[in-house]
Parts: C-alpha cells; structure tokens; sequence
C-alpha cells in the first residue's frame, strides 16, 4: 500500500486501506513527539500556506505545530484584515500566495467544496481544514486514531455522536470514517439538528441519548454551534442541556470501560459538565495530542516523496 | 544469484562482532545497542543476545527507522514506509552500537547519525555491520565489519534474516535495473 494522493479534501473519497495506511504512519509519529528534540528535517525546503477564513484555536496550532515539527517553512494567513475585504476572490488569493511559491494550501472555509476548488484548479496540494458543515477529515482521523490507541481496533466498536450534527462537518467525516472502519455509529440529537438523509452515510439515528448510549464504546459530545444558528432550532440552551447533555446517569448507560470525546471548543456546561470532560474517562487532550502527529503523518504523505506530473 | 553466507556463517560473524565489541569497550559498561530498520534490528537483537550469553548482561537495544531523515526522499519515486523508531533508554554519555546489515554508500548511516543526536549526545557513536560492500559516497566507515565484499554497482547484496524472510543468508544478485 502507498498513498498516491496529491490532496486530502475529505473522508468519504479514502478507502478504509487508505485510512489505515494513515492511521498507521501516524503512528510513527507520534513516537516523534516524546523525543528530547520534537523535530526532523523531512520537509526542509516545503512551504505550507495555512489559509484560514473561520475562527480557529486547535486546528490552526496544531498545523502550524505539524508543519513546523517537520521543518517545513510555514505561512498562515487569516482573512482578518486581508485583501478578502477589499473583494479578492478566494481563487484569486490562492493565486498569488502560489505565485510566492508554495507546496501546500491548508484550508479552512466556510464555504463547502472550497478545497476541492483549489484542488481542482491548482498544481499544489490541498488539505481541507474544514468546509462548511461539510468535512474535517484531519479531525476524524485523528479521532479514529485516539479510539485505535485506546481499543486496540475500530471494527465491531459502537460509538454515539450527540449534538448538532446538521451543522458538524466533525460529525459527518467521522461516521464516513467510522463506518469504513466496520464501526457502528449512532447519531443523537434533537430532530431540528439531525440532516434528513443521514441514515444513507450508514449511521443510525436516535432521539434520546438515552437510547443511543446503551453499551456503547465511545461517546462524541458535539458543541451546540452559536455561529451556525440562524433559525431557532433549538428552543434555548437551558432546554437543550435538560435533554441531550452528557450527565453521569446517561454515561452510566454506556459501557464502563467507554471513551468521552470531544472535538473542542467544549462549551462547558452545556454538552458536557465539567466533571466529565476533566475526568478519567475522557480523552479530550490525547485527541489534541495526537492531532499533531496525524497532521504530520499526513504532510509528510502528500509532500515528502517527488512531484508526480502537473495538474494543470 | 550467489549465495556467499549461509546460517552458519552468519551466527559466526555475530559471535566474533559481539566478542570484538566487548574487547574494544572492555566490557558492556555503558553500551547500548541500536538497530536500523528493517534488517538491522535483527542483527542488533542477535548481538544483543550473543553479549547477554557471553557476559550474561542484556544491553539497552533499540530501534531506528532514517525515513524521515533521507536526503533522497524529493527522488524517489515510490514513497518509503516510515518504520518505528523506538530508543527506550537515554542514549546520553552512552557508547552507542549502531548496526546495519549492509553498509553501502553511506547515506544510510549518515541520517541515522543525525537521528540519534536528536535523542541525546552520547559519549560515541560505533558501526557494526554484517557486511561492507565498498562505493561510499560520504566519509564513513565501519568500526566491525561481519564480511568485506567488494561488488560492481550492478550488483545487489541481499541479506535474509529468518525473523522477516524465513532464513538466513547472504546473496550477491544482479541488480534488475540493469
């Protein structure tokens, strides 16, 4: 197995080889990250341009930390106070910070398909940071790396997703993820929040967390997302806590052995009291941990081996 | 194809590197041995072994895997597997033992030099290989060599351990790009 890709633009285009192939170089280095000196020189000489036009903590950070462990020369650009106010298209952008000569755009957007844009249009690699309510494929797969290293496997797991899947690109890369993986997701949430063909990406759906939870392995607390609400779809978050936060009783349904995640920001409580997600069954952190090696296992794929021909 | 060492040949050359090691260190005070991957690890673990059976003292013993430290890896066209790399002890002040099977151009050591000073400084850094088969394209040589082989740059040395390939061998082929 070889990973031929120029781009990572989403989960539902990798094949569960390619998934494993990932999972296990990132293995490799996370070794990295526990040595005295947390660097190597594989990608001396690469440029990597993190576009970001959405707020970001995690994601950017542990790029720009990835990129930066493997010496790559790193640009990061935020729409903040950019030419994106005087009117400059996004394609346009990306044309001149690759006319400055970069390897790879690492792209956050509002706008679903913005990567696959540039990935299309471009003779650079691209990695989607997060479309829209789309994908974050570098989450999930750092999510299925944290629940390999704790479980030993992913095949035959049951894990719960619950919260605001409508507007969660974490929740839609993880189920592609998930379920190539032979795991069984439920998702949770109130029906407002839950898209109407969900069912096809082959997850299952539940309306209490109640239900969901019974026996499962792992539990994926989501944020409710302020930013994406426009239309009410949840009366108030008072209410919302009341039916569908993670309390110790509603855990207590899950298996004993069960993981909690989180792909961040946690608005503490609200999805998640604070006792859960400092607590021992929570594996928050390592998920932010193993980020960085997974985003490096993943630069190193697409950029540290010779350009195979022009895409355009 | 040739075959220039067999089983037997091999558990020799290792019990006279392992008793030329402990000579010239005078003992296992502060060494540590450290394989690189793939077939390296192997000769490193039999090493490892044989000194345990002669001064009946396990050393520390690692493994190293140079992909990420390659100076070919925008050459290559198919992209090499990262391998672990796992040095489960401090290799600082310690008198390192790298082993590898063959020793070639030396680009190969070369890297796993640069890998180990990122782990610590070590009192120093000494070569073992099973075999030395010349053309070095970097000033470096090994301090136990198992077998000097002089060969063309046509040809391969490919060396069997039973651990990864069934059984242990040394072959001289010629190499199919030519």
């Amino acid at each position: 197995m070889s990973f031929q890709r120029k781009d990572l633009l989403g989960m539902e285009d990798l094949s569960s080889e390619e998934i494993i192939f990932i999972l296990d170089t990132a293995k490799s280095f996370r070794e990295i990250l526990e040595r005295p000196i947390k660097m190597v020189p594989t990608l001396r000489g690469k440029t990597v341009a993190n576009l970001f036009f959405e707020p970001s903590t995690r994601t950017r950070l542990s790029f720009e930390l990835a990129e930066k462990r493997l010496n790559a020369a790193v640009l990061s650009f935020s729409s903040l106070g950019s030419s994106v106010a005087k009117g400059e298209t996004l394609l346009d952008t990306a044309k001149n910070i690759l006319a400055m000569k970069v390897d790879c755009f690492v792209l956050r957007h509002t706008s679903p398909g913005t990567p696959h844009l540039l990935a299309r249009e471009l003779d650079v690699s691209v990695i989607n940071a997060g479309d829209g309510a789309h994908e974050h494929p570098t989450q999930a797969l750092l999510d299925l790396y944290t629940i390999r290293e704790r479980k030993g496997r992913v095949e035959g797991l049951k894990m719960a997703i619950v919260g605001d899947i409508s507007h969660s690109r974490v929740a839609r890369s993880n189920i592609w993820g998930m379920v190539k993986l032979g795991a069984e997701v439920r998702i949770c949430g109130p029906p407002t929040l839950i898209p109407p063909d969900i069912e096809r990406m082959g997850a299952k759906v539940f309306y209490s967390p109640e239900k969901a939870l019974q026996g499962v392995d792992v539990v994926m607390m989501l944020r409710i997302q302020k930013e994406r609400q426009t239309r009410g779809l949840v009366p108030s978050v008072n209410e919302y806590k009341e039916f569908f936060s993670l309390t110790e009783e509603r855990l207590d349904l899950a298996r004993k052995d069960a993981l909690v995640m989180h792909p961040g920001p946690v608005n503490r409580g609200v999805e998640l009291p604070a006792r859960i997600a400092d607590g021992e069954r929570s594996i928050i952190l390592d998920q932010v941990t193993n980020g960085v090696a997974v985003r490096m296992a993943i630069l190193y794929l697409l950029l540290g081996k010779r350009r195979q021909g022009r895409v355009k | 194809m040739n075959q220039l060492m067999d089983e037997e040949d091999i558990r020799r050359i290792v019990q006279r590197l392992s008793h030329e090691i402990l000579e010239k260190n005078k003992g296992t005070k502060d060494l540590v041995i450290i394989g690189i991957q793939r077939r390296g690890v192997n000769l490193a673990g039999r090493i490892s072994k044989m000194m345990d059976e002669i001064e009946g003292e396990a050393l520390p013993t690692g493994i190293l895997d140079i992909t990420l430290y390659r100076d070919d890896l925008t050459q290559v066209a198919q992209q090499p597997i990262v391998r672990s790399t796992n040095i489960p002890f401090s290799i600082e002040g310690k008198k390192v033992i790298l082993v590898d099977d063959v020793l070639y151009t030396g680009r190969t050591v070369r890297a796993a030099i640069d890998v180990l000073l990122d782990f610590g400084r070590p009192q120093k850094i000494e070569l073992a290989v099973l075999v030395d088969r010349g053309h070095r394209e970097l000033p470096i040589k090994a301090d136990y060599v198992g077998k000097n082989i002089p060969t063309s740059s046509e040809e391969m040395v490919e060396v069997k351990v039973r651990e990864l390939d069934g059984r242990d061998e040394v072959l001289i082929v010629k190499s199919r790009e030519t």
